[in-house]
């Protein structure tokens, strides 16, 4: 094949591939252990939603660790999974912020009200289950008679069935915990109750020893160890197969009730779901007039190497699309923005090149050469220009990434896969698209389809 | 061949004309801040019946302390309510209150809080993103053009263009803040980010023009290879801004209101920046070459 000919081949595997990534019902991809939903994924202000940035509540010379960030962020997300949304986010945003993103949730008050509570730390009786019975509720979440019957009402999260164990205290007695190794080398959780504990605990050991006492997180089982021996002053120890890393995180969310660090919320957004329906509409249409009237310009202004570029621009905005598929973008309203902007972007690449061939082919140069002179004397302009823009990008996402600002980060992306994917189809694709029409026609003989 | 080089005096003074009003703005009226930067919450309330007056909103708002709300219709059927940071407790009981007190149905359609100390650390960090994005753009220039006589000039020539986009964004934006009650938020930085990068973009498609004029004409003079560059790629940086233009021109149209003020501001920055590039960034580096401030203040010799 001919040299200026050979993306050829590339160009239609790509073409092909990204119009099966956008087919609207495309069942993803789901190769062993690799699984990809193929779904354009909408932001909180196109489905509508609640958004909360939370901030280490500590003074700021009070240096917060990534593991205790780590942790409390894995916690929210157990809750707000609690809370039955689907596609929540909940990520760590900077040093020491947590971004948490609810599509869909109505209610700010019960969404944040599910993220801020500390969490309820319960020892709860297991009264006579045996082993097996009591690591089949592992992980799962159980009733206790600690709550009052209105919590369970509000509570979607709580099954109103099941049987309701009995708490023998809360985490509230609690007063130090910590992680130790007995004689054999086997990890152990010690911990120190209050005076106030260690009476009831007393009490309660002594009467059910040989029994199992359930430990409970936010309604959720983590460990139910059997009951060995009395415990009379107030300290004890639970024993189990522990790893280093394991019996930390218990210690960990005994210590704390839950959240290794004081949280609190520093902004919210609210957005109704009529609002976000309302703009992904209107904004899917502007984007389609746009790239419409672009395209009309595009092929009234430079006849036939316009209608390539226009076929180029549909090859961008498939291809960009898939990518938003494939890597996933959470597509918001500035970013869609963003999109429609970077077509403006795309097109100007071509302009570049087009207004370059024309100039050679009035200097008299043959198409051929005509195509290859402009490309080669567009390209710097189009590179140092381009890089400027991705300069801005990367200061952006940088800037949105520290403040949980997923618009500021989502208008960074999008621009920057644009003005990327269309460096490929406005100078690539355009040029294996010309040449490929084009090679065999004679200019002298059609000036007009060239706009001279 | 049009002379644009030579009437470099009048754009600039164009330039002026435009941004004086801006900066008299800035100066009285000052940025208006969104809750983004500087704190407090947003309230925005659809009304499936008719809007009540804004006084009798304002009534219940201040007994629950929110005596200093400002209060905005929007749309036919839109309450915007800006208030000092309240929390979604207080949320419910005012969105029931207004509800009873209206007989009304509402809907909340948005609500944002920002802390006040976020705000603050937010609107500080921008200035440093805004300031690191001109830095970063302008070492790549000065790298990009390192084969060129005074790479260093074309650098400087381009942030000043950008300077003066940025002063016309954030100058119109404070005269529609005062007399249209717009808010500058985190996605009016978005726009001026993007803008500062268009306009580099403008402004060193022309640069490129002449860095590759004065290789093949060593002969003339610098000034006419300035203008020369500009014209050719006049048809260029024009159909350019007209597609960009178009494609925002259908998002303020047809758009939703949610963004309208953001592309807004986008199209008059991408404006402004085709025109800085070409009638600002370029006769910039002519009048370096001729150092001609040495002249500014002297009189004209008789």
């Amino acid at each position: 094949m001919k040299r200026n000919q050979r993306w050829t081949i590339p160009i239609l595997i790509l073409l092909a591939l990204s119009i099966y990534i956008n087919l609207p019902n495309n069942p993803g991809i789901h190769l062993g252990s690799f699984d990809k939903d193929l779904k354009i994924q909408l932001g909180l202000d196109l489905v509508g939603g609640v958004q909360a940035l939370l901030e280490a509540d500590l003074p700021p010379d009070v240096e917060v660790t990534k593991e205790n960030m780590q942790t409390a962020r894995r916690i929210i997300e157990d809750r707000v999974n609690g809370l039955g949304v689907s596609e929540a986010v909940v990520q760590i945003a900077g040093d020491r912020r947590i971004l948490v993103e609810l599509p869909g949730q109505r209610d700010p008050e019960q969404a944040l009200s599910t993220i801020k509570d500390t969490a309820l730390l319960e020892f709860v009786d297991f009264g006579d289950l045996s082993n097996q019975e009591a690591s089949l509720l592992y992980n799962t979440k159980i009733n206790t008679d600690y709550q009052t019957s209105s919590d369970l009402n509000e509570s979607d999260s709580l099954s109103s069935e099941g049987p309701v164990f009995h708490t023998v205290m809360t985490g509230a007695s609690i007063k130090q915990v910590g992680v130790s190794k007995n004689a054999l080398g086997k990890y152990l959780v010690v911990f120190e109750l209050t005076p106030e504990g260690s009476q009831i605990f007393k009490e309660y050991t002594t009467n059910n020893t040989g029994k199992l006492l359930a430990i409970v997180l936010d309604n959720e089982v983590i460990s139910a160890p059997r009951i060995e021996e009395p415990i009379t002053a107030g300290r004890g120890s639970i024993s189990g197969n522990f790893t280093a890393e394991t019996a930390n995180n218990l210690s960990i969310q005994l210590r704390y009730g839950a959240l290794p660090v004081p949280l609190k919320v520093v902004q919210t957004e609210t957005i109704g779901p009529t609002l976000g329906e309302d703009s992904l509409e209107k904004s899917l249409r502007a984007g389609i007039i746009g790239l419409s009237v672009v395209m009309l310009f595009m092929a009234l202004y430079y006849r036939l190497p316009g209608i390539i570029a226009d076929l180029a621009l549909l090859l961008y905005a498939l291809l960009t699309l898939a990518l938003f598929r494939l890597i996933p973008v959470t597509l918001s309203l500035p970013g869609i923005a963003g999109f429609v902007l970077s077509i403006g972007v795309a097109v100007d690449a071509n302009v570049l090149i087009f207004e370059r061939m024309k100039e050679e082919l009035r200097a008299g140069n043959s198409l051929k050469k005509a195509i290859s002179l402009g490309w080669d004397r567009a390209w710097p302009s189009i590179r140092d220009s381009n890089i400027s823009t991705l300069i801005t990008c990367i200061i952006l996402y940088w800037f949105g990434s520290i403040f949980g600002a997923s618009i500021v980060k989502g208008f960074s992306l999008t621009l920057a896969i644009g003005v990327l994917v269309s460096l490929f189809t406005a100078v690539t694709a355009t040029r294996t698209f010309l040449h490929l029409l084009l090679d065999n026609i004679k200019f002298t003989k059609h000036p007009k389809l060239f706009g001279v | 061949m049009i002379n644009i080089v030579k009437r470099r005096y009048l754009y600039f003074a164009i330039s002026l004309i435009v941004i004086l009003p801006g900066i008299a703005a800035l100066l009285v009226w000052g940025l208006p801040a969104g809750i983004d930067f500087s704190g407090g919450s947003l309230l925005e309330i659809r009304f499936n019946s008719t809007l009540p007056e804004t006084d009798r909103v304002l009534d219940i708002l201040s007994g629950f302390g929110f005596s200093d709300a400002k209060i905005q219709t929007a749309g036919s059927d839109k309450l915007l309510i800006r208030t000092k940071v309240m929390d979604e407790g207080t949320l419910a009981s005012i969105l029931a209150g207004i509800e009873t007190e209206f007989n009304a149905d509402i809907e909340l359609d948005r609500f944002e809080s920002v802390g006040p100390s976020i705000g603050k650390e937010v609107a500080v960090r921008a200035a440093g993103a805004v300031g690191l994005a001109a830095l970063g753009i302008l070492l790549y220039i000065t790298y990009a053009f390192r084969g060129v006589k005074h790479a260093f000039r074309y650098g400087v020539a381009a942030i000043m263009a950008m300077l003066h986009d940025v002063i016309v964004v954030l100058g119109v934006e404070a005269i529609f803040g005062h007399f249209l009650g717009w808010e500058a938020d985190s996605l009016f930085l978005t726009a001026l980010l993007t803008i500062i990068g268009f306009s580099v973009h403008d402004s060193i498609v022309v640069f490129d023009r002449i860095r590759e004029n004065e290789r093949i004409n060593r002969k003339l003079p610098y000034e006419t290879i300035v203008n020369m560059s500009i014209v050719q790629t006049l048809a260029r940086s024009i159909n350019t801004q007209l597609t960009v233009m178009i494609t925002l021109l259908s998002l303020v149209l047809f758009g939703g209101s949610t963004i309208r003020h953001f592309v807004l501001i986008l199209l008059i920055g991408v404006f402004s920046g085709t025109y800085s590039s070409i009638f600002n960034a370029s006769p910039i580096l002519v009048v370096w070459e001729n150092q001609e401030w040495k002249t500014w203040f002297k009189r004209s010799p008789a």
